[in-house]
């Protein structure tokens, strides 16, 4: 029975997903518009990549242990990656994905190699090292290639029209989705698979799992790069689907910090925990940015809306209190729940 | 009453079931000591005292509960510690280490250095560099700065020479005569010279408490609660 | 030859910035195992603070950043305090959750700082000494250098002296060594977490306060932007030891400076990083003798 609920209860949620950009409901507060709208379905498409991002990190963190704080490097490889190449190379849309895929396997599995060698927070120094080297590389402007401060715009002549453009926020939509299943999929096969056990034996205990005979070393590196890899992957979507271009706070050490929240307040280790916290993350970042500017919040006194209209200020202080009252994120307190539910019955 | 009473004590460390329902007495006075094989769980049940792992059950001292009692105020209520490994800190003096351990107006230096002369001409250096029996005498040395009503003391022999096994024999005789002592020790000489009660442990449970004498006096008993390497009964040189 | 000096005094400046900043991060996290990332944001809440006092008070600049310091460094040293008091402490041994709150602090804070003063930079009261600049061996030199690297001498000297020569010093050092045996010896180790916070916090705020003078201005993302070089600064010089701590922001600060003159721009930051992956991969202890914990 339990079997068949993990295959349908995703199988579900994919179809009743992909039909909301047929859907003409209107959701007050939480939109700015009915749910087939543009707006929308941007916004929404914004949510379903960070929806997949998150897992990525989650990959790391929450499975196998790894604390890495230079996530946000493979991200931004992919987003300025492909941006350089079909705007200032002038390259076709195959072989610039070629290109970023080919990048986003090799980068992270030198760095990764590198990185690996050490483990806790000397593992985290080291991966905030190089996602500092790559935020500094891309502010220096090699060739003008990234933009510095201003980023690149993103030259969208080489991109099929069904992902240019507002009138094909649907696509996009679909398209973000897509990506946010596909990690869902990859990542919930490979921590079920013989490599992700010794994943996940890793993040207990690393000593048992040289004792047993296994070299943690290989298997670590194999979630690393395939995280990455995705990350990189999720760059390329973030970047169809805001269709602007390449930004430097992609790059920042604060971008992968947010990737933590995300992946706590979902619940790190989780099933479905990554996917609702970079989701509900994204949205409230978004949406508290405008409602920040809208009368309500500035009728208020200024000591009370000064600090309101930050969506930061607002996350972080959620994201404290949650670190207190639920440590598992929303999914580990649904497992409280049920827990309790089972021991009461 | 007992000075220590333990009741169902149960510790896991990891996946491992380690103290499954320890109950024991220490009488006041003298020296209980708590036998068993390698690995058995003595040590655990030191710490556990302590309160430096995470216990369940009921120990109590001179009719007050521990068990709830952070490490830091069971100590202030009279509780010496040695460790086992000593744990001296390394980057600290001698006579760091021992001022670290004061913990009231007045700390029995006289005492400390009349057992252990060397900590005296040694207070300048570094606890790092001494040898093996020097950072021992600085960890018994800690424990008697203060009176403490129990002394928890973790085999103080161990990878000694003989020479410095007797003078540690010797030093737990004398703070005997000052607190109760709960020794673990593998070397069963020196639980003979300087133990009134033995307490062994089993399988995460007490298998046997009574007089020391009788037990020691009995090699097959012996032989049967403590193994093959349950040490060796060689009378006192 | 008057570049290279200047570039040293420069690099030391810096170092001394670095310094101040790494010294609390290094013995917050090697006494308490707590990674702070809250600690970029007790700088900038010092220098906004030094700032904000500055423009309330009359005088010249010199009474500006005096008057204004010694509120920093307060506001600084209580409110690190405070966040060791009721966010830190509560989570005892649960290091997971420490560092998570720290890192949820430090958006905040950012956030919060951003909200009330805005994104743009705020100048700083400098007096004009301090912009003035002294000829050594033909280099024209800053003030403020010197400023820099005075204050941090006095501070590395009053650390030492600190953990020498008194009591919490003592119970700081031993417990950074092995914590749980300080706790056995009957010491609540959790007074020194909140002295070593409030003493963090109070050197994060004073180099705030000479980011100030440096750069002539503030802004939000200062205690985020220095913070990432205070964080290698400790690692390269091992956790919990002060004098590692110093050579290491040395070193790091003048590497800085050399790489981005002789080499090129922006590729000094480059070259500390791969010092930082350099080190770790030798030893991933840092300089200092391996700490147990």
């Amino acid at each position: 029975m339990r079997r068949v609920a993990g295959i349908a209860v995703p199988l579900v949620l994919l179809a009743l997903l992909a039909l909301v950009p047929l859907i003409g409901l209107d959701i007050p507060v939480v939109f700015n518009g009915p749910l087939d709208s543009p707006g929308t379905l941007g916004l929404l498409a914004l949510c379903l990549v960070f929806a997949g991002v998150a897992l990525t990190y989650d990959l790391l963190f929450g499975f196998t242990g790894l604390l890495s704080f230079g996530h946000a490097l493979y991200f931004a490889l992919g987003v300025y990656l492909m941006t350089i190449a079909l705007t200032k190379w002038e390259w076709g849309l195959l072989p610039a994905l070629g290109i970023v895929a080919i990048a986003g396997i090799l980068v992270p599995l030198v760095l990764g190699a590198v990185s690996l060698r050490v483990g806790g927070i000397a593992f985290a120094m080291v991966t905030l090292a190089f996602a500092q080297a790559g935020q500094v590389l891309v502010q220096k402007n090699p060739d003008g290639l990234t933009g510095g401060e201003e980023g690149v715009g993103l030259n969208s002549d080489a991109l099929p029209d069904f992902f240019v453009g507002v009138l094909q926020a649907k696509n996009l939509y679909w398209l973000a989705l897509g990506y946010a299943a596909l990690v869902f999929l990859v990542v919930r096969s490979a921590v079920s698979s013989s490599p992700g056990h010794v994943w996940q034996a890793i993040r207990e205990n690393e000593r048992r799992v040289e004792v047993i005979g296994l070299r943690p070393f290989g298997f670590k590196l194999l979630a690393f790069v395939l995280a990455s890899f995705l990350a990189t992957l999720g760059g390329v979507v973030w970047l169809l689907v805001l269709g602007t271009g390449a930004t430097p706070t992609v790059t920042t050490a604060n971008f992968t910090l947010t990737l933590l929240v995300m992946v706590v307040i979902g619940g790190a280790g989780t099933r479905y925990g990554a996917l609702l916290g970079g989701f509900l993350y994204t949205l409230a970042d978004q949406r508290l940015g405008s409602l920040s500017g809208s009368s309500q919040v500035r009728d208020l006194p200024a000591v009370l809306e000064k600090p309101l209209s930050e969506p930061l200020f607002i996350l972080g202080t959620l994201f404290i209190l949650l670190v207190f009252f639920i440590p598992g994120g929303i999914a580990g307190f649904g497992q409280r729940l049920r827990v309790l539910r089972r021991a009461a019955s | 009453m007992a000075l220590i009473e333990v009741r169902d004590l149960n510790v896991h460390l990891g996946e491992s079931h380690v103290l499954q329902g320890v109950s024991f007495e220490v009488p006041e006075g003298g020296v209980t000591a708590l036998l068993g094989r390698n690995g058995v769980g003595k040590t655990t049940t030191l710490r556990a005292l302590m309160g430096l792992v995470p216990r369940r059950g009921t120990v109590t001292l001179a009719g007050a509960d521990l068990t709830r009692e952070p490490t830091h105020m069971i100590v202030r209520r009279g509780v010496g510690y040695v460790p086992e490994d000593r744990d001296v800190f390394a980057g600290l003096t001698v006579d760091e280490n021992l001022r670290l351990a004061e913990r009231n107006g007045s700390p029995r230096y006289e005492l400390v250095y009349e057992l252990f002369p060397e900590l005296k001409t040694r207070g300048g250096q570094r606890a790092g560099t001494l040898s093996g029996g020097q950072q021992q005498m600085v960890g018994i040395a800690r424990a008697l700065l203060n009176e403490n009503s129990v002394l928890l003391v973790d085999e103080p022999t161990k990878g000694l020479a003989p020479l410095l096994v007797t003078e540690v024999a010797a030093a737990l005789e004398r703070a005997a005569e000052l607190s109760t002592v709960l020794l673990v020790e593998q070397n069963l000489a020196v639980v003979a010279r300087v133990a009134q009660q033995v307490v062994v442990l089993d399988g995460g449970r007490v298998v046997h408490a009574g007089g020391a004498k009788e037990l020691l006096g009995d090699p097959e008993r012996v032989r049967a609660l403590l193994g093959v390497h349950g040490g060796q009964v060689r009378s006192d040189r | 030859m008057s570049t290279f000096i200047l570039l040293t005094v420069t690099g030391l400046g810096l170092g001394a910035m670095y310094f101040l900043i790494a010294s609390g991060l290094s013995l917050i996290y090697g006494l308490m195992g707590v990674l702070n990332f809250a600690h970029g944001a007790f700088l900038t809440v010092g220098a906004y603070v030094t700032w904000w006092t500055g423009t309330h008070v009359g005088g010249g600049p010199g009474i500006k950043l005096l008057v204004g310091a010694l509120a920093g460094l307060a506001v600084g040293a209580i409110l690190a305090a405070l966040v060791e008091l009721v966010l830190i402490r509560p989570l005892y041994q649960r290091h997971i959750e420490q560092v998570l709150v720290t890192v949820g602090l430090a958006l905040a804070l950012g956030a919060l700082v951003e909200a009330i003063w805005g994104f743009d930079a705020r100048p700083f009261p400098v007096p004009a000494w301090l912009v003035d600049t002294t000829t050594i061996f033909g280099a024209r030199i800053p003030n403020d250098r010197f400023l820099e690297i005075g204050v941090a001498l006095a501070v590395l000297l009053a650390l030492t002296a600190f953990l020498r020569y008194t009591r919490y010093g003592l119970i700081i050092r031993a417990g950074v060594e092995n914590r749980a045996m300080v706790t056995a010896l009957g010491i609540d180790v959790r007074k020194a977490f909140t002295l070593v916070f409030a003493l963090g916090g109070t050197a994060a705020a004073l180099a705030g306060v000479l980011s100030g003078v440096y750069f002539g201005a503030v802004d939000p993302g200062r205690g985020t932007s220095l913070l990432i070089f205070a964080f290698i600064v400790v690692v390269i010089g091992g956790f919990g030891s002060i004098g590692g701590t110093a050579i290491a922001a040395v070193i790091v600060g003048l590497i800085q400076q050399y790489a981005n003159y002789y080499a090129s721009s922006g590729l000094g930051d480059l070259a500390v990083v791969l010092l930082l992956a350099l080190v770790l991969l030798a030893r991933p202890g840092g300089l200092a003798p391996k700490v147990a914990h």
